[in-house]
């Protein structure tokens, strides 16, 4: 099995608006480890760097270093991996949301929305990971102050790599361990000339990841189909009635399990909330009230088929878009008022 | 208080100063930064300033929500410890709505975070704090060191066998060394633990204001049960192992105790209620604060000042100073008085609002998107700026002195001391551990109070293990009660995040959240200068650190000061900027003169 490329390295933003949980999460993966990829356990792959700053050895400028050899096109290929929402830093005069690292000439922190000016160009492909960075997440909430959007927001949905790869996005608040582990699999396969182009969905996700809904996996489906709804928390049955997404919620958690099987959402008496979607958490709060379809589709349980999946087709679409308000430019459209200088 | 005024710059003969930066500190998680003046020739830190790299604005956009959202929300405001908010959140909420949970619901909430806990603590010493001490490490360091390590046999070798203490540090490598991976290892079995109570790690499915969605069964108690035993075998392992390492190093390098050291400023506000006291009620909460299984304290140089969660609370003062916010004193006051009849401070997290003002960074001015929280000490009328000790030092501290903690001999306090009891495992007999109160609040008895409280964690998993297995076998599987949500409210919950303190005030009008406002653990540690010019935790802990390092400035990591920081356990979204004012000449000097000979 050769190589086309010997080393590959991965450029790893957690700076973004988030809160650093996909990094810890990754940690959690078996299929493949972090370790399994570090030290060259899986036949065929490339060397692999990973640069993320929770497990880095070296620190400040030695660490930081990497991120200007990718800049100056050192390090080809790497990956960058996108961590966080993208903040709007232009809706206020001076100032920063979030920074990373210091720029040398006027000793202030450089917004991270810079660096992936600076690198998505060089990078063989771009990764969001986890909701924030794919679709803007938590910190995107109408009546947020910062303007925060997904990767694709910022960068443009029809965005490519030099390579002519798409933004990849793995959503999941945070994201479920080995759904980016084997997404990063993936794609070093495909830099090593073993594995045609990534399969993405429209919302830029891996289709064997995201293809089916939470319910199609959910082991307490069959409740529905019997028409058993729990009305409190701790029963075993079905949720649905509780604030429960999980018929028209792209994620296969239920099915895969949180890591090596254990846990999940409604499959261990969570109610699924969406958090893997672009209409995430706007559109699925308040999150402990029945979702509005659900109504209408338990009590039509019994006519099966068709028509039930046509509705939940609707919801669905609805919740794969994105709210109106994360996007570029000047104007602040969440409905916070900014107090700042403009 | 040295803590109350603005540290005086040196006035005697110039300090060789050199400007270090470290941007940004890694394996923390959250941005966080270094800037040093170093005095080479006095081998010190000179002066150190804190400051935050990030802003996201939850207190902003959870406004008008429905509350039972909130700790969907606040979950999302870390990503290792979110449980511990979404904990704290549902303690408020309980509060707020008047509801109490089954007992049960409240074991699998105590095992949950005990896994939290275990998990955490074990992922944060070995795999980000231990590549601090790891060989490879040392030997770019501290080369003497290394060497004497080498021929250092390890006094607890029978017990986890490694003969020498370089052997430890073999063992810490990053993925190379066997001691690094084990520990990724046991930080999955004790999430997966953590997943049979809370469902996912590290933002939990099953947690609800009133209880849990978890479903109670036999299996998923027993599931846990059988990863916490693997766990108190590899404590057999760590204790010992540690108190080898760290006792080395003062051993190695005498004065060692300098680095990180602070005066004795902690806080904790409890953990791990018991359900048979605990109903959430704001009137009952000094009896329940001091039933919880970690007794909630602030300790002065040494003397537990209170244990009551009542003063805890109305001694919160959110201060600016050096912060990118407007003050909120010509705005609204939300909460006047306690459901007790005190009254509450303007600048009490129930009264906050917070302006964001974004602007450029000043370190003579604003620096810092970080607030200074502290404590008002009305016996000395002191604003303090108190710290969590990383976490587990401040609670064992706190623990030992209230003397009140005794959970059927598993864990005993003992009003100077902590005991902590593990049963036999699979191959290792029964032992007993006592953690007892240091002589110093610093970088090393962080990190060694870190191990301890993990083997603290798991004996009293073991205890709430018991009594919700006892539950089940009664047939008490209900583990979730019904409330109503009222349209005038308020909450408040204490917790103790991994790191340390965590509180949540909310204010519910006309049925949404009209404010909300979490306080964890890194606001107190790396908080920044206050209105009176109080410095945050971490900057008082660098300054005056010494510099044991062997290399010069032209090749200095700042290892030293890195494990000063990381002992706090820094789980930002903020950060540390260490800076030195204005008005000193900086001398660039990169000369060997400066080494370690100078």
């Amino acid at each position: 099995m050769a190589t086309t490329v010997e080393d590959v390295h991965v450029i790893w933003i957690v700076e973004g608006l988030g809160c650093e949980g996909d990094t810890i999460s990754v940690t959690a993966a078996t299929q493949p480890s972090i370790e399994d990829i570090v030290l060259g356990a899986i036949p065929g792959l490339p060397r692999v760097h990973i640069h993320n700053k929770c497990i880095a050895f070296e620190w400040g400028k030695d660490f930081m270093e990497w991120w200007y050899k990718a800049e100056r096109g050192e390090l080809d290929p790497f990956v960058l991996v996108f961590e966080g929402s993208v903040p709007n830093e232009k809706i206020k005069s001076e100032g920063y949301w979030t920074g990373l690292g210091v720029d040398p000439a006027t000793n202030q922190p450089i917004p991270v929305s810079d660096w992936l000016d600076r690198l998505a160009p060089k990078a063989l492909a771009v990764v969001a990971v986890g909701t924030c960075a794919t679709y803007g997440g938590i910190h995107a909430m109408q009546g947020n102050p910062t303007g925060a959007m997904g990767v694709a927001d910022y960068l443009g949905w029809n965005w490519r790599s030099a390579a002519g790869i798409p933004i990849i996005n793995v959503p999941g608040c945070p994201v479920q361990p080995d759904n980016f582990m084997e997404t990063i699999l993936y794609l070093l396969y495909q830099a090593a000339g073993m594995a045609p182009m990534i399969p993405l969905d429209d919302e830029g996700r891996p289709t064997w990841l995201f293809g089916s809904t939470v319910h199609e996996g959910c082991d307490r489906g069959s409740y529905y189909e019997q028409g058993e709804f729990a009305t409190e928390y701790g029963s075993p049955k079905c949720l649905v009635k509780l604030g429960c997404w999980g018929p028209v919620v792209n994620c296969n958690v239920p099915k895969r399990g949180w890591m090596n099987g254990i846990g999940g959402c409604p499959n261990v008496g969570g109610i699924c909330i969406g958090c893997t979607m672009p209409g995430f958490p706007d559109k699925f709060m308040p999150f402990m009230d029945e979702p509005p379809g659900a109504k209408l589709s338990t009590n039509v349980v019994q006519l099966w088929g068709g028509p039930l999946r046509r509705l939940r087709k609707i919801t669905n679409e609805t919740v794969n878009k994105e709210p109106s308000w994360r996007h570029k430019g000047r104007e602040l459209t969440t409905g916070y008022r900014p107090t700042w200088r403009r | 208080m040295t803590t109350q005024t603005r540290r005086e710059e040196t006035p005697t003969q110039p300090p060789q100063l050199v400007e270090m930066s470290w941007d940004p500190m890694t394996r923390i998680v959250g941005s966080l930064g270094i800037y040093t003046k170093i005095d080479f020739k006095q081998r010190r830190v000179v002066e150190a300033y804190s400051s935050s790299h990030i802003f996201r604005g939850y207190s902003l956009f959870m406004q008008g929500k429905d509350p039972r959202d909130a700790h969907f929300i606040t979950s999302r405001i870390c990503g290792i410890c979110g449980d511990n908010h979404a904990t704290c959140s549902v303690y408020t909420q309980n509060m707020a709505y008047g509801v109490k949970p089954p007992a049960l619901g409240e074991w699998i909430i105590n095992l949950g975070e005990a896994a939290e806990y275990m998990f955490d603590h074990n992922i944060f010493q070995e795999n980000l704090v231990g590549v601090d001490f790891c060989e490879q490490m040392v030997k770019e360091t501290n080369p003497s060191v290394l060497e004497k390590a080498n021929n250092t046999e390890a006094p607890h070798a029978a017990d986890h066998g490694y003969r020498t203490i370089g052997d430890i540090m073999r063992s810490l490598n990053p993925f190379t060394g066997e001691f690094y991976r084990e520990a990724l290892h046991v930080s999955r079995y004790t999430r997966e633990a953590f997943c049979l109570m809370e469902g996912r790690h590290v933002h939990p499915s099953t947690l609800y204001p009133g209880g849990v969605g978890t479903v109670a069964t036999v299996q998923v108690f027993t599931d846990y049960l059988v990863r916490l035993m693997k766990y108190v075998e590899f404590m057999k392992k760590v204790v010992p192992m540690h108190d080898d390492l760290f006792d080395f190093w003062y051993q190695a390098l005498p004065g060692y105790e300098q680095v990180g050291y602070r005066q004795t400023l902690l806080g904790c506000w409890g953990s791990w209620q018991d359900p048979d006291v605990c109903d959430f009620d704001y009137r009952t909460m000094e009896k329940w604060g001091r039933a919880m299984f970690v007794t909630p304290g602030v300790v002065v140089d040494g003397e537990l000042v209170t244990t009551s969660l009542v003063d805890i609370n109305l001694g919160i003062r959110i201060l600016l100073g050096s912060s990118y916010y407007e003050d909120w004193d010509n705005q609204r006051t939300f909460v006047d008085r306690d459901p007790l009849g005190n009254p509450v401070d303007k600048r009490h997290p129930w009264n906050q609002t917070t302006i964001p003002r974004p602007q450029k960074r000043d370190f003579n001015d604003k620096y810092s998107w970080t607030m200074s929280p502290r404590w008002y000490d009305k016996r000395t009328g002191k604003y303090l700026a108190l710290d969590t000790g990383g976490g587990p030092l401040a609670r064992l501290w706190s623990t030992a002195l209230a003397g009140m903690v005794n959970l059927g001999g598993l864990v005993e306090a003992t009003g100077h001391s902590v005991i902590i009891r593990l049963p036999k495992s699979a191959l290792k007999p029964a032992v007993e551990y006592e953690w007892k109160i240091p002589q110093w609040s610093n970088a090393i008895e962080r990190n060694r109070a870190r191990t301890y409280f993990q083997a603290y964690s798991a004996a009293v998993a073991l205890h709430c293990v018991e009594k919700a297995l006892n539950e089940v076998r009664a047939g008490h599987t209900k583990t979730w009660s019904d409330f109503t949500v009222p349209k005038e409210a308020i909450g408040c919950g204490f917790h103790e995040a991994v790191r340390g303190v965590l509180s949540h005030h909310m204010v519910i009008e006309n049925g949404k959240i009209a404010n909300y406002h979490p306080y964890p653990p890194t606001p107190w540690n790396g908080s920044v200068r206050d209105i009176y010019g109080t410095p945050g935790p971490y900057e008082d802990a660098v300054q005056n650190t010494p510099i044991f390092e062997e290399n010069g400035p032209d090749t200095f990591k700042g290892i030293d000061i890195m494990r000063a920081v990381r002992s706090f356990d820094p789980c930002l979204p903020c950060g540390v900027h260490m800076y030195l004012g204005e008005g000193k000449e900086l001398q660039k000097v990169l000369s060997p003169t400066f080494g370690i000979n100078s």
